[in-house]
């Protein structure tokens, strides 16, 4: 039995390495790609992101193919020192599940022995600050977006008081760290909402294809580049109260896709009104999916890319307007009700500056908010990274009664 | 102080190498620390260590107890200002179901090995808690050994709803157990 199997992979892998040449026939191909991998077997579960650093993790790392979104609201009667509590607790919690290694009083810590590039990032939203009776500490711009006509925002997605963002390519590593974590966190906080995304899997395309979502549109072209000054410009903080530095602002929007009436769309309408081709992403001006965009370019007298396209309105018309997109698709469908959409996860220094322009011209013009609407909306601060002795939010949270920097 | 993470393991071997005190042994190191001397530090350290929360009452602590040196090394006896009193347990099949009793002879560390202090094995007991131990308090234990050393130890309290096993003291009577 053993030596069939064996000499059954040698074939699949001799088959394997002729896969692209002519000379391997239909049949044998179509037993190589259903039943082996070409190449030999890669598993990705070991790989491990440092915890510690300036910044959390979680928003400068390369997207997992999966990512939960926890929003909690503290107890009535929990203060900055139960909150300083938590925070340990969460900290301590990260730095091993992150590791691979179960969190203390972990007894299925087998569960986190494959991490996965498992990140969990923690943000506390602007309702913390008054229920902690801080608000001298609060970052200017956090506070809940204004609402906007397109918004038909349901209750069940509403603000909360802090927010977990774990994300990793495997999603037992996801459900257990989430398990741990809102396990921790019940003497201080119940879970309001669990809002779960997805991207494709690890493996199914090259690292660092642009995502696409639900639509079928490519989603995310033009993000600032992990590494580049341009990125620590838009996402990090470095100016204000020092408890922000190395801290960032998310905007986490849920919104619902109307698959029923998009589906009525032919493909060429689908492109004019998202400004780009679906096969590529490519603007429809040409050139590829990271050409920039000629918003000027005319044929017969009309604008190639319609003054009603997503891209048209979404499109920074000052240095400002940029901000770093890493949404993550949603499917909670029912037996009978599709509920598809896009979980919009975007990270900026300041939302007044960067987001709220862009967000009022697509919510005045964009033809595509007839087939999307925002059903949940919620903004956070994400805290800043801690070194290995500290915690998160220790800057904020410590030094009870004395005043902030 | 503050710790997280598994940064626990190294406060605490650094705790080993300044606060372990040894038979005999009386060099002193200079540290402001009034028990920290040296001589043979004894060669066990202690990572992971956390204790359930509770409001009152008894609680339990856990820890792994490593030993880099070539002879076994016995816990003796743990104490804090958490509680009046720590005891050793053991877990043991009584009439079918799994007591908690005093571990006579305490826990061995065998010589570069490990003794793990979990639920549903061998644990710490913290009898009469002198104030409610919360969730991400941090609690400062002292491990003594029959070698004479001791070691420090800082662990968080965490909300646990295991290690409900039912307490049988060194008589026959049963107790409740821990909250």
């Amino acid at each position: 039995m053993a030596t069939r199997d064996l000499s059954r992979r040698r074939l699949l892998q001799g088959g394997a390495a002729l896969v692209g040449g002519a000379t391997v026939g239909g049949a044998a191909l179509a037993v190589v790609s259903r039943t082996e991998p070409a190449a030999a077997e890669i598993t990705h579960g070991g790989v491990r992101l440092p915890f510690y650093g300036v910044h959390q993790a979680g928003v400068e790392t390369a997207q997992q193919a999966h990512a939960w979104f926890v929003g909690l609201d503290t107890i009535d009667g929990v203060g900055r020192g139960d909150a300083a509590r938590l925070m340990r607790l969460w900290t301590d919690d990260a730095a091993r599940l992150t590791q691979g290694t179960g969190a203390l009083a972990d007894q299925e810590h087998e569960l986190a022995a494959q991490p996965a590039r498992l990140t969990i990032t923690v943000g506390v939203g602007p309702t913390l600050f008054t229920s902690l009776r801080m608000d001298d500490r609060r970052p200017a711009s956090l506070r809940p977006l204004p609402g906007f006509p397109i918004d038909k925002l349901e209750p069940c997605w509403d603000q909360t008081d802090l927010l977990l963002q774990v994300a990793a390519d495997d999603l037992i590593a996801v459900s257990h760290a989430v398990r741990v974590l809102t396990r921790d966190a019940r003497s201080f906080a119940t879970v309001r909402w669990v809002q779960k995304g997805f991207i494709r899997a690890r493996g199914t395309m090259p690292a660092g294809t642009t995502p696409r979502n639900l639509l079928g549109q490519v989603d995310g072209t033009a993000n600032p580049v992990p590494g580049s000054d341009d990125f620590a410009r838009i996402v990090w903080k470095k100016d204000g109260p020092s408890a922000w530095h190395g801290g960032t602002s998310l905007v986490l929007r849920r919104i619902r896709f109307a698959l029923e009436t998009w589906e009525q769309l032919g493909r060429a309408d689908r492109e004019q009104v998202m400004g780009r081709r679906i096969a590529d992403g490519a603007p429809l001006t040409g050139g590829g999916e990271r050409a920039p965009l000629d918003l000027d370019a005319l044929d017969h007298g009309l604008p190639v890319v319609p003054e009603f396209a997503h891209v048209r309105q979404a499109h920074a018309t000052t240095p400002d307007e940029v901000f770093l997109r890493r949404g993550y698709s949603y499917d909670d469908t029912a037996a009978t009700q599709a509920d598809v959409g896009l979980l919009f996860a975007a990270y900026m220094v300041d939302i007044d500056r960067q987001l709220l322009p862009v967000q009022r011209r697509l919510a005045e013009l964009d033809l595509l908010n007839r087939w999307t609407t925002p059903v949940g909306s919620a903004v956070f601060a994400i805290l800043p990274g801690c070194l290995e002795g500290g915690w998160l939010g220790e800057r904020l949270l410590r030094d009870e009664g004395e005043p902030s920097e | 102080m503050s710790s997280a993470g598994s940064r626990f393991a190294i406060a605490i071997a650094i705790a080993v190498t300044s606060t372990v005190t040894a038979c005999g042994g009386s060099t002193s190191t200079g540290s402001t620390d009034a028990r920290a001397t040296t001589a043979a530090a004894v060669g066990v350290t202690a990572s992971d260590a956390w204790v359930k929360a509770a409001p009152e009452g008894m609680t339990a602590a856990f820890v792994t107890l490593t030993n880099a040196s070539g002879s076994d090394e016995t816990l003796e006896s743990a104490t804090t200002l958490a509680s009046r009193t720590v005891e050793i347990h053991e877990m043991v099949m009584s009439d079918g179901t799994m007591v908690m009793r005093p571990k006579r002879g305490g826990v061995t560390v065998p010589a570069h090995g490990k003794a793990v202090l979990e639920p549903g094995g061998n644990h710490l007991m913290l009898m009469g808690l002198t104030s409610p131990i919360k969730p991400g308090d941090r609690v400062a234990l002292t491990l003594r050994f029959a070698s004479g050393a001791s070691l420090e130890v800082t662990a968080p309290a965490k909300d646990f709803v295991g290690a409900q096993e039912s307490y049988q003291p060194s008589s026959a009577s049963s107790m409740s157990s821990p909250k």
